[in-house]
């Protein structure tokens, strides 16, 4: 789920089912109402045929696409490329129509008309590496995608488990971004892609500078990119899902740590999140407010963001149902809903 | 041809209840289609009526019924037949719906 970083009104949403497939909801009224992109219910449909919001294509026309070649299955066997459901979806800076998806088998799709129709960028899938690619535990899903802030052409992305991919062009083009990783479960550690990235933040007013949380290891790339090293530091653990920016001090960041990747929770069962603001290395655990005992959630990748009021509020959701709030960059926190599904994704909206 | 098959006629579908919700609709809805009446000509008909529905029920591109979904006509499992066999007169006659059903999956 995401809304438009200029008309906060528009919030696109993605559901999928293994009965219905794949579904594209979006709301023009700030999630009072929600319907699918050009075929509203009890309304006649904008075109004919009527728009396709649910449809993600891989493009394998001669003119843009790439042939669907095979990627590594788990057991290191190719496997065939299969739409399976979008992951995340990344509305344009200056331009709520036009927004971008990540889908499972990774590939990254967009749509210029407010999401009634999608167009698959083929040149990621494409530019090579692909056949050696392979799916996470959660799937091979593109689940970051972070557009930069100073050039409309650049977009970086994240896949599990192959790595971080930039453009500079706009999408037409890409390269892996993986150099400085070290993956101790693939056999070449330091391979150009296979690395399971878990999620990357930057923040806007500082584009180029890029905070990763790997499966294990907190990675940080002062080159957009180009050359990443660890900056786990003093963490008790450096495996989890999530990683922000303060919306501020672009030096301080958040990560939640996670026992391991055989145990999704908590060391010892204390929730508790991570600041540093150094930039990384050292580390600060901020416990006020968090349950400090018995509690066994995960924090998924999309489900912690950031608002811009005067002192950055923090935002993050469990696997438990709840969503705990800071509105004092993280010193003290309070749950401010606490029964809900497990949570996937958590968005912040600041309105006048 | 004898033109009386080319009069559409009233068929009944009885919708899943996440496809109701989309579509704004009851459980059953009512649809005009042309003889023979086929699943596909059903189905051309619900996504005709409710281009939301499209993509949900079968495939995009090869036209195949999703795997958690079921038709059924008359207590029978169509779920297999050809999508071109036709519907039994009941369901063309509008006495009986045709009954798409979500499989128990999940618990």
């Amino acid at each position: 789920m995401k809304g438009s970083p200029i008309d906060p009104n528009r919030i696109y949403a993605s559901q999928t089912s293994g009965w219905f497939g794949q579904l594209l909801q979006c709301s023009n009224d700030g999630g009072n109402t929600w319907e699918q992109p050009g075929v509203k219910p009890d309304e006649a449909p904008l075109s004919w045929p009527p728009a396709k919001s649910n449809r993600f294509l891989y493009d394998l026309s001669p003119e843009t696409g790439k042939p669907l070649t095979t990627h590594q299955w788990y057991d290191g066997t190719q496997h065939p490329w299969e739409f399976k459901r979008v992951w995340h979806l990344e509305p344009l800076l200056s331009d709520a129509e036009t927004v971008y998806t990540g889908v499972e088998d990774a590939a990254l799709f967009r749509s210029t008309d407010g999401g009634k129709n999608w167009h698959e960028l083929a040149g990621l899938r494409g530019h090579g590496t692909g056949p050696a690619w392979q799916p996470g535990a959660g799937g091979m899903c593109l689940h970051t995608i972070i557009l930069d802030t100073a050039n409309p052409d650049r977009i970086y992305i994240a896949i599990s488990a192959a790595g971080a991919f930039r453009t500079d062009d706009g999408g037409l083009t890409w390269k892996p971004i993986n150099k400085g990783l070290v993956s101790n479960m693939i056999p070449d550690p330091t391979a150009e892609v296979g690395h399971c990235v878990h999620h990357i933040a930057m923040n806007p007013s500082r584009p180029g500078v890029l905070f990763m949380q790997k499966h294990w290891d907190v990675m940080r790339s002062d080159d957009a990119g180009d050359n990443w090293h660890e900056i786990s530091g003093n963490l008790p653990t450096d495996f989890g899902f999530v990683i922000d920016v303060n919306a501020h001090e672009p030096e301080t960041l958040y990560v939640v740590p996670i026992k391991s990747d055989s145990e999704h929770f908590p060391l010892e069962g204390k929730l508790r999140v991570y600041r540093s603001k150094t930039g990384g290395n050292e580390w600060e655990p901020l416990t006020k407010g968090l349950p400090q005992q018995d509690c066994y959630v995960n924090v998924l990748r999309d489900a912690m963001a950031v608002d811009s009021l005067d002192q950055c509020g923090v935002y993050f959701g469990t696997t438990g149902g709840q969503v705990y709030c800071s509105s004092d960059a993280g010193d003290n926190w309070q749950p401010i809903v606490h029964d809900l599904p497990a949570v996937l994704s958590v968005e912040v909206q600041t309105l006048a | 041809m004898n033109p009386s098959s080319l009069t559409p006629l009233t068929i009944r579908v009885i919708l899943p209840y996440h496809l109701r919700n989309l579509a704004h609709v009851g459980p059953e809805v009512a649809l005009q289609v042309v003889e023979p009446v086929t699943i596909r000509r059903v189905l051309d008909a619900i996504e005709t009526a409710y281009p939301m529905l499209r993509g949900t029920i079968r495939e995009y591109e090869t036209g195949q019924r999703r795997p958690f979904l079921r038709f059924f006509a008359c207590a029978e499992d169509w779920s297999l037949e050809s999508v071109d066999k036709s519907l039994p007169s009941a369901v063309s006659e509008g006495k009986e719906p045709l009954l798409i059903i979500g499989a128990i999956a999940g618990g």
